[in-house]
């Protein structure tokens, strides 16, 4: 990656900004949930435009801009364009930016039954007819899973970005953290169908630790075998159109998730 | 008539007291006493603070991919046989910090690590697992380089192993020749007589043959103080044929009435097997099924892998070195100047399986498995080393598809 020395012109300390499509705000969240860090963080870098933490904006452009949500207006569509010309660095933040979030589930469904169901003048409402991903409309320069993300990730991140090295977000599965905790498989001694070996690892296998099953908040990991795992858990007794639901959930528009789901669905 | 000293080579009688005793000994000898316990469905290692946390009556039917726990309140204290966990766990840390450094005035210097760690005990250590430590002790302190951290957790570590007297069918130790007996590196072994301490058991409470194995084991069976009773000659070969009881039951491969069979791997040549099939069409048919999950190295007790990682904070004044354990089943494992060599399942599992039971001879004159079959019980899928091996060899007796083990 490459380092980031100040621009010519600019104060010393990079800027950052964070911007949102739609979402539920809860990776943002996060970075304010960094806490002691974040007065760290305030330290080293100039906090331009961070709307849900401060209505003072200053225009870009921007070293890092952060980007929370999917694309599910033709506004939005034009919006993330004009962000991706102001910022040095892009990165998404979250389930939603990266793969379109759980509103993806829409890209399955007719837009116009979701609006009548929803809203009681949907003529109102100007929407697309999918959900996402920010990739799927500009260039991304770094990905960071979760639903919500990891603060400590983020907090990696940022760290690496000042720095100027390659941030340590590993591609490995849950199953590294579950294994690193003690945590006892959840699968194997429960017989609870589990995405942890098919979901990149970041949460530190939460769920597990708590004897429930991995849902795949993190997206597919590296290397993805979902055949041979749904298969087993098919095999065990977990019908079809559960594993399907189970697939297709917060990163189930992924392809790596999606196309495992059309599998399932579509009976091959 | 001589007097029977507390010595290596002697054997005791502990009872259920006398096992509460040792806890009770070892921690005011200064030991954080860890043993197996009943948590989250499985037999896990964790702290103990007294021998009612020990899993007295539980006991695990374990498959590919399967782990269940059944209450049987004929069943002893020892009668469950290895869970997720291993002495790995606690020798050979997930993550550790294993240096500091500090920036100030623009010139690095080295912090002093404090171990501050008390020494372990270990309760109910079965024989697949002191050959596992066997191994690593090979891996981290033989030779020229040795690990510090490993070393000074090693050097005090103190083992009450368990005999094993009875199998699942993931067991395969006698195969490999390790096991069920415990015969080296423990400080004292207990041989369970009776079955279990509760009272609805009907049988009576177990009785322990502990048979003394180092002279460290003998300072701690004599501070339980006076009032042990030795064992006779007889009942030496009474608590000896335990083992080998079960070790022959193993080798005829009889099942338990409704259970797998139990599984072994056929070691003749194994070295030069796997090396001659190198492209073999089953690499490729176990990469299908297998989820490059690394759940098989990391509850491997003999599996060693480790990557290095320096933390820094948001200064870079401050920058930790971070030991944490590695599979050969990831991506970055093989990963060598920006790219992946192995980027395939089929040659992530072959580098696995060819290095521990053909490459580990070479490197370290023996194999790297000790038939624990934590591999097969805790991979999602149930992939089963012993078959993949027979597979190779043309001798299985046994289809494998998604679902159901042999």
């Amino acid at each position: 990656m490459t380092t980031m020395p100040p621009e010519p012109g600019k104060p010393e300390k990079p800027s950052l900004a964070v911007f949102k499509f739609a979402s539920c705000d809860g990776c943002q969240l996060q970075l304010l949930d960094a806490q002691g860090k974040l007065l760290e963080i305030a330290d080293r870098v100039r906090i331009d435009h961070f709307l849900e933490a401060s209505s003072a904006v200053v225009p870009g452009p921007y070293d890092v801009g952060l980007v929370e949500g999917s694309i599910s207006t033709a506004h939005d569509a034009e919006r993330i364009r004009e962000i991706r010309r102001q910022c040095r660095f892009l990165v998404t933040i979250g389930a939603c930016a990266t793969a379109g979030g759980i509103q993806a589930l829409r890209n399955w469904g007719r837009i116009d039954d979701f609006l009548g169901a929803v809203y009681a003048s949907p003529e109102y409402v100007t929407t697309l007819a999918t959900s996402t991903a920010i990739a799927d409309h500009v260039p991304v320069d770094f990905e960071l899973r979760g639903c919500p993300i990891d603060t400590r990730q983020l907090v990696e991140l940022i760290t690496a970005l000042v720095l100027g090295r390659k941030p340590h977000v590993p591609g490995h599965c849950v199953c590294v953290e579950c294994k690193a905790r003690g945590t006892v498989c959840v699968a194997v001694a429960k017989g609870i169908p589990c995405l942890g070996p098919v979901t990149q690892a970041g949460c530190g296998a939460i769920c597990p630790a708590h004897g429930r099953e991995c849902f795949g908040c993190y997206g597919p990991a590296e290397a993805v075998n979902l055949v041979s795992l749904t298969g087993f858990y098919e095999a065990r007794g977990t019908p079809r159109p559960e594993l399907t639901r189970l697939v297709r959930s917060f990163n189930g528009y992924a392809p790596a998730f999606r196309g495992e789901s059309d599998r399932l669905e579509g009976g091959a | 008539m001589t007097i029977p000293q507390i010595s290596p080579g002697s054997w005791w009688w502990l009872d259920a007291a006398g096992l509460e005793r040792l806890i009770t000994v070892l921690a005011a000898a200064g030991y954080r006493v860890v043993g197996p316990q009943v948590a989250d469905g499985a037999v896990v290692i964790r702290d103990l603070a007294s021998a009612r946390d020990l899993p007295t009556g539980w006991l695990d039917e374990q498959d590919g991919g399967t782990y269940r726990l059944r209450f049987d309140p004929a069943a002893g204290t020892f009668d469950h046989v290895v869970g997720p966990h291993s002495l790995k766990n606690f020798l050979f840390p997930a993550r550790e910090t294993i240096a500091k450094f500090t920036r100030a005035d623009g010139m690095w210097s080295q912090e002093e690590l404090v171990r501050a760690e008390p020494p372990l005990a270990v309760i109910g250590v079965r024989a697949c697992d002191l050959e596992a430590l066997r191994i690593q002790d090979r891996v981290f302190m033989g030779g020229e380089h040795v690990d510090p951290a490993y070393a000074a957790r090693r050097e005090k570590l103190f083992i009450v192993a368990a005999n094993c007297r009875r199998a699942v069918a993931t067991c395969f130790c006698h195969s490999m020749g390790c096991g069920p007996a415990a015969t080296h590196s423990f400080d004292l072994a207990l041989t369970e007589h009776g079955s279990g301490m509760r009272a609805e058991s009907g049988g009576g409470p177990s009785r322990f043959a502990c048979e003394v194995g180092s002279d460290r084991g003998a300072e701690i069976l004599a501070a339980l103080g006076d009032g042990l009773d030795v064992c006779t000659p007889a009942e030496v070969a009474v608590a000896q044929a335990v083992p080998q009881e079960l070790a022959a039951r193993m080798h005829a491969r009889e099942a338990e009435p409704g259970k797998p069979r139990p599984r072994s791997l056929d070691t003749e040549g194994i070295r030069d097997l796997l090396f001659d099939n190198l492209e073999h069409a089953r690499w490729d048919d176990v990469a299908s099924r297998c989820l490059s999950c690394t759940n098989c190295t990391l509850v491997c007790p003999t599996c060693f892998c480790a990557s290095v990682t320096e933390v820094a904070d948001l200064s870079g004044d401050h920058v930790e070195r971070e030991r944490h354990w590695a599979s050969c089943f990831t991506l970055d494992h093989a990963k060598i100047h920006g790219h992946s060599v192995r980027s395939s399942t089929a040659s992530r599992y072959r580098q696995w399986l060819t290095h521990k039971l053909a490459g580990w001879i070479d490197q370290f004159g023996t194999s790297g498995c000790t038939g624990c079959g934590r591999c097969i019980t805790w991979c999602p899928v149930g992939i089963d080393i012993t078959e993949e091996v027979a597979a190779i060899r043309g001798t299985s007796d046994a289809t494998t598809a998604p679902g159901g083990g042999p």
